[in-house]
């Protein structure tokens, strides 16, 4: 098994992985939970996924991750998932139609 | 400061072999960041320039060299060494190497009757202070499972052979408390300074998967 060793590497390999970890530092940080409980959703989540294959602890973390968040912030109504939904197709389209290389944006109404 | 945001567009870049009209689309995990992101900023639930600031700070400025300091100063200093394992806590503040994910630390100390190593079983608990933020191996499943099972066959995958006889003992993080290992002072490091010395200690040797590296490493410029 290849562990890297002291290999050095980013301390995130995709912009998106250190954008959900922020997230969810501030949100820690402005008291909307105490970490241990979030520790316990994530390995809950680690554990389910990793029944299924073994997690190599890059993407598939951050995809446990950001699921963990995603239910959790949905239970708590802090974001609800057809709020999410909404937004996400509103982005998706917003870089379908913004000429590469412009910065991309929300629509307005979005 | 670097802003990550404005990098969603670019650093999806493929090779493609026909024009696009349109930005490249990120990932469905990328894109559903983007949405919470969004959502939670217009609930003014978060900042994006305090989360822009959070990764700054892991993504650039925190990393093992804090605990390459620590581990230094307490080779050099008896009275800092019994501090740091007795109650670290009020040193560490002083030396501003407080703060998230690292409220509650204990040091083990390696000694040639044992070595120390740390992993997190639940998910990937990790004293960000002094070490950053986590490698991938340490978050892997892999690790997780067999540092426990098998610490020795994972030591020496990572190129660690111990003295027969020698214990290992595992600490399991949790989010209340965090390890990390104080690694034995190389021999021939007598007068060296604390720089000097902490440039010896790797972020694996404080994790346990690893030794302080010898000086004559130093010297050839690895």
């Amino acid at each position: 098994m290849n562990w890297c060793g002291d290999k050095p590497e980013p301390a995130f390999s995709e912009p998106w992985h250190a954008q959900v970890f922020a997230i969810t530092v501030a949100l820690n940080e402005a008291g909307h939970f105490e970490w241990s409980s979030w520790a316990a959703r994530f390995g809950a989540t680690l554990k389910a996924h990793g029944l299924a294959k073994e997690l190599d602890g890059g993407e598939d973390y951050f995809n446990a991750w950001l699921e963990t968040l995603e239910s959790f912030l949905a239970e708590t109504g802090m974001a609800e998932m057809g709020a999410l939904q909404h937004l996400k197709t509103a982005w998706t389209e917003a870089y379908l139609s913004t000429p590469h290389g412009q910065p991309v944006r929300l629509a307005p109404e979005a | 400061m670097m802003d990550l945001r404005t990098q969603f567009c670019e650093c999806f870049v493929m090779p493609h072999d026909h024009d696009h009209p349109h930005s490249h689309l990120p990932s469905d995990p990328a894109l559903r960041v983007r949405a919470l992101e969004t959502l939670l900023t217009d609930k003014g639930l978060v900042d994006p320039a305090a989360l822009d600031a959070i990764i700054d700070l892991y993504q650039n400025k925190i990393g093992p060299q804090n605990g390459a300091q620590v581990v230094a100063k307490m080779w050099c200093d008896v009275n800092f060494h019994r501090q740091m394992i007795e109650d670290p806590m009020p040193r560490l503040q002083e030396m501003g190497l407080y703060g998230r994910q690292g409220e509650h630390m204990v040091f083990v100390e390696n000694t040639d009757e044992v070595h120390n190593m740390v992993v997190c079983t639940l998910c990937s608990c990790y004293p960000w202070p002094l070490l950053g933020i986590p490698p991938g191996w340490y978050k892997s499943d892999a690790y997780r499972a067999r540092a426990v099972r098998e610490p020795r066959a994972v030591l020496s995958e990572f190129g660690v052979t111990l003295p027969e006889g020698k214990k290992v003992r595992v600490w399991d993080s949790t989010a209340e408390v965090r390890y990390l290992v104080v690694p034995q002072r190389p021999a021939g490091t007598q007068g060296f300074s604390e720089d000097d010395l902490a440039a010896l200690v790797t972020r694996d040797s404080m994790i346990g998967t690893g030794l302080a590296q010898a000086p004559s490493t130093l010297e050839s410029g690895a």
